[in-house]
């Protein structure tokens, strides 16, 4: 067998522009979604689902994933997810530090407006 | 039957050496976990930035003009010099390495008015007054809720640390990618597909920073511009 796998590109021209096409509308939802009045947990949850549906797209069409062996998927994608996901084990404690902080009634630092 | 007799029946398994068990190089292999690692990076500053974000007073001062409209405008660039990326690949796995170069070529020039657009917002928001560690005075005055807490003075820090960061990968990546441009008929196809791999994962982190940092921070009502005069 070669050193180097021979040169393969599945996909067409066609398609990547249609995902290109798919993720401007994508964003131009999240735009729309900025100026709409919600509650911002709940605005959180739908921009980090439409960056995720994103993010996919990228990895699986513009990077090629979709189209390499299932076992460099499974090699690189479970590590990766399993990883962030353990990030957000500290996540609940900005709450509670939320709730401790002494309250500062002084005014933080600001610097100087060139308006003033 | 011994045990060496059956084992010499096997056919060569993708496991046992010898052959590519994901059937990528070496090379492309480094590059995906060099993304892995990256996207580590970028995913703990983003938790950070959350942590910080949902334990303080956070201000959203970004109008309309020109935060919003430069960043989406951004966002265009990062998304269409993602695309050339891929019509540049594309163009060299068929071995037509003149086409390869020029898309390429239209890849840097997008991802440097990426950079450009980005660094005229970052003097839009010096200008107003904001630091990595002070706010403007009209955000205080205008962020500052009821009860009297102010807004955390942490917005600037977050903010120019992750998208200075990204902007230096976006840099990085057009310094990468010239190379690879000028050396494009010596290089195997496989080394423009690396080069291309981690210019989408430079577009694929900012699908999660332009949300999260831009839309998130949306000034709905205009209400820093009216502070400001």
């Amino acid at each position: 067998m070669s050193a180097y796998p021979e040169a393969h590109f599945a996909g067409s021209n066609r398609l990547f522009s249609t995902i290109w096409i798919f993720l401007l509308l994508l964003t131009g939802v999240e735009i729309f979604l900025g100026y709409k009045p919600m509650p911002i947990h709940f605005m959180l949850t739908i921009l980090l689902g439409l960056s995720v549906i994103k993010a996919a797209l990228i990895v699986a069409y513009f990077m090629h994933l979709k189209f390499e062996r299932l076992s460099l998927i499974l090699t690189l994608v479970p590590a990766l997810v399993i990883c962030i996901c353990l990030f957000f084990v500290f996540f609940p404690d900005s709450f509670r530090s939320s709730g401790l902080r002494y309250k500062i009634k002084e005014p933080p630092p600001v610097t100087k407006s060139d308006k003033e | 039957m011994s045990t060496e007799a059956r084992a010499s029946t096997f056919p060569a398994a993708d496991w046992d050496g010898g052959v590519l068990p994901y059937h990528v190089g070496h090379r492309k292999l480094g590059m995906w976990l060099f993304i892995i690692s990256d996207s580590l990076t970028f995913s703990a500053l983003l938790m950070g930035y959350a942590y910080l974000r949902a334990s303080n007073n956070w201000p959203t001062p970004f109008p309309f003009s020109p935060s919003i409209i430069f960043s989406s405008v951004m966002t265009f660039c990062l998304l269409s010099s993602s695309l050339t990326m891929v019509f540049g690949v594309s163009a060299s796995s068929r071995g037509n390495r003149a086409a390869a170069r020029k898309w390429i070529l239209a890849t840097i020039l997008l991802g440097l008015t990426f950079v450009v657009l980005h660094l005229f917002e970052w003097k839009h928001l010096i200008d107003e007054g904001l630091r990595p560690f002070f706010l403007p005075k009209h955000w205080v005055e205008v962020f500052t809720t009821a009860d009297g807490t102010p807004p955390s003075p942490l917005f600037g820090a977050t903010f120019f640390a992750i998208t200075g960061l990204h902007m230096f990968h976006v840099l990085t990546g057009a310094l990468y990618l010239a190379v690879v441009a000028a050396r494009v008929k010596k290089l195997k196809h496989e080394d423009v597909e690396i080069s291309g791999l981690y210019w989408h994962f430079v577009d694929l982190v900012w699908m999660f920073v332009f949300p999260l940092i831009y839309i998130m921070s949306v000034d709905v009502g205009g209400v820093t511009k009216l502070a400001s005069g």
